[in-house]
């Protein structure tokens, strides 16, 4: 109605509408969810999808199947996670330079990719805890009793120049111990299985991958160098989510469904730190 | 910004060098020495030996000379111990640069047999010689000062290609620079010294050898 001198811009009416207008607006806004506390957990279970990125080009944490299809130890553990919150899984194949960002702009709800903790990761993400093995440790055959460094004295063990077994196995190994640095991670392991050395320093995912090629020596963990092991990352200030995860996690390892997938990807059970 | 030279952090390393030069001085000298006794046996067998002999020594003499030396070295480490047969790293090198040098050294030692003139030959065998005494006594000899320089040349070669045993672990000089490398990063610095000490090691190997042959060959009015 166009204010005319009898009808004046806030006529009787117009007050009315614009009220009413007001009210229900202020209702509409006390009624907006509030961003306070996001809750990712609750978001999964009412969207019924848990989105997890994880590995195309690691095995055996993850890779691309015969059949085209994602496999191995992290697709795995994904799959446990979504089943046991009861909802449908989405898996994201991710690199590792871009996990973290797809995390963060929630692409993802959790990242399961041989994640590693380490301070600068710990600025920006929560992580659940270990639920694999990645360590560099002395492996040897099953009938050589070696439990620590100072067991190396008078052995001899086999290592690729300049890795990080290299240079922590050349501080804490005993004077008489002979350390044989060979060039390439191929030169190692050839020298392992002719038995020019007794012992092998290298990842546990390369000694997984001798047992797997049926090597005639199956190296058995002596002792750990250096442990990483994996853990699950996700979004900070996510208490519900964190906890709902680690208890998945510990109902796993208790019932043994985490140490079943350990010997189906790693060919070796969880070791008793994890 | 330039690259900052720094030679000094090589020196850290000299005990680590000087084990590296001890153990090619040892390497090359049974190489050398045996390699040419090999040599020598090779090259009689090839020119005066029953035909069984000559078709071995001729098989092993075309596949030593036509595959890689690395190859002979990774068969010898670790493939033999398939067939139950493990050698140390040191026996391991020693063996093949033998293997190594005595196929080459046949071939060049039968060449200065071969450039013997037939009258010495004839000339033994008219003083009720065998064979084998003229070989040993008349013609191996002045065969060997022949080919001297290009024996003496072999077994340079040889001893530089002992730097082909760090592969194995032997701690060699080559392994000691890698070594050296691997712990300092400094590349340009410590191969320019590894390479000036090979150098060294060569033109010290070549006197010595030119020395032998004057010893042994004594210089005869023509």
């Amino acid at each position: 109605m166009t204010p005319t001198p009898s009808t004046p811009l806030f006529s009787k009416a117009r007050r009315a509408l614009l009220l009413g207008l007001f009210a229900s607006a202020s209702v509409c806004v006390a009624a907006l969810p509030r961003p306070a506390q996001a809750d990712t957990l609750a978001d999964i279970t009412k969207a019924g999808v848990l989105r997890v990125a994880v590995p195309q080009d690691f095995p055996p944490f993850g890779s691309i199947g015969a059949d085209m299809a994602p496999q191995g130890l992290d697709i795995d553990v994904a799959a446990l996670m979504a089943k046991k919150m009861g909802v449908k899984l989405q898996l994201v194949p991710v690199s590792s330079t871009n996990r973290v960002p797809y995390l963060q702009t929630r692409k993802v709800d959790l990242i399961i990719s041989s994640l590693g903790k380490n301070p600068e990761r710990e600025k920006v993400l929560d992580f659940s805890e270990a639920y694999a093995p990645f360590y560099n440790g002395v492996f040897g055959p099953a009938d050589m009793a070696v439990k620590s460094a100072a067991d190396l004295a008078g052995k001899t063990v086999g290592v690729t120049r300049g890795a990080v077994e290299d240079l922590e196995l050349s501080k804490i190994a005993p004077a008489n111990a002979t350390i044989k640095r060979y060039e390439d991670n191929n030169a190692t392991i050839s020298a392992f299985l002719s038995g020019q050395v007794q012992l092998i320093a290298t990842g546990n995912v390369v000694a997984s991958a001798l047992i797997a090629k049926h090597a005639p020596k199956a190296p058995e963990t002596k002792f750990l160098i250096k442990n990483s092991p994996c853990f699950i990352g996700m979004n900070k200030d996510e208490p519900a989510l964190q906890a709902k995860v680690n208890a998945i996690l510990a109902e796993a390892k208790k019932d043994g469904a985490l140490n079943s997938l350990s010997i189906k990807w790693l060919l070796r059970p969880l070791p008793a730190q994890l | 910004m330039a690259y900052q030279f720094d030679f000094l952090s090589v020196l850290d390393y000299t005990d680590v060098l000087l084990k590296g030069i001890a153990v090619t001085a040892q390497l090359t000298l049974t190489g050398g020495v045996l390699g040419v006794a090999v040599a020598i046996f090779g090259a009689w067998a090839r020119t005066q030996g029953p035909a069984w002999l000559r078709a071995i020594v001729s098989a092993y003499v075309e596949v030593i000379r036509n595959t890689p030396f690395l190859i002979q070295l990774f068969f010898i480490f670790f493939g033999l111990p398939s067939l139950g047969v493990q050698l140390p790293e040191m026996v391991a090198a020693s063996l093949a640069m033998v293997i190594n040098l005595g196929a080459y050294g046949t071939e060049i030692i039968r060449a200065g047999l071969a450039a013997t003139p037939r009258g010495q030959f004839e000339a033994g065998a008219s003083l009720a010689m065998s064979p084998l005494q003229v070989f040993r006594h008349v013609v191996l000899r002045p065969a060997l000062q022949k080919i001297w320089p290009a024996l003496s040349s072999q077994i340079v070669i040889v001893m530089l290609g002992s730097a082909v045993c760090s592969q194995i672990a032997a701690q060699d000089l080559t392994y000691a620079a890698n070594f050296i490398q691997g712990r300092n990063f400094r590349a340009f610095e410590v191969y320019l010294v590894s390479t000036v000490i090979y150098l060294l090691l060569a033109l010290l190997l070549r006197q010595l050898l030119r020395g032998v042959g004057r010893q042994l060959f004594a210089r005869r009015a023509r």
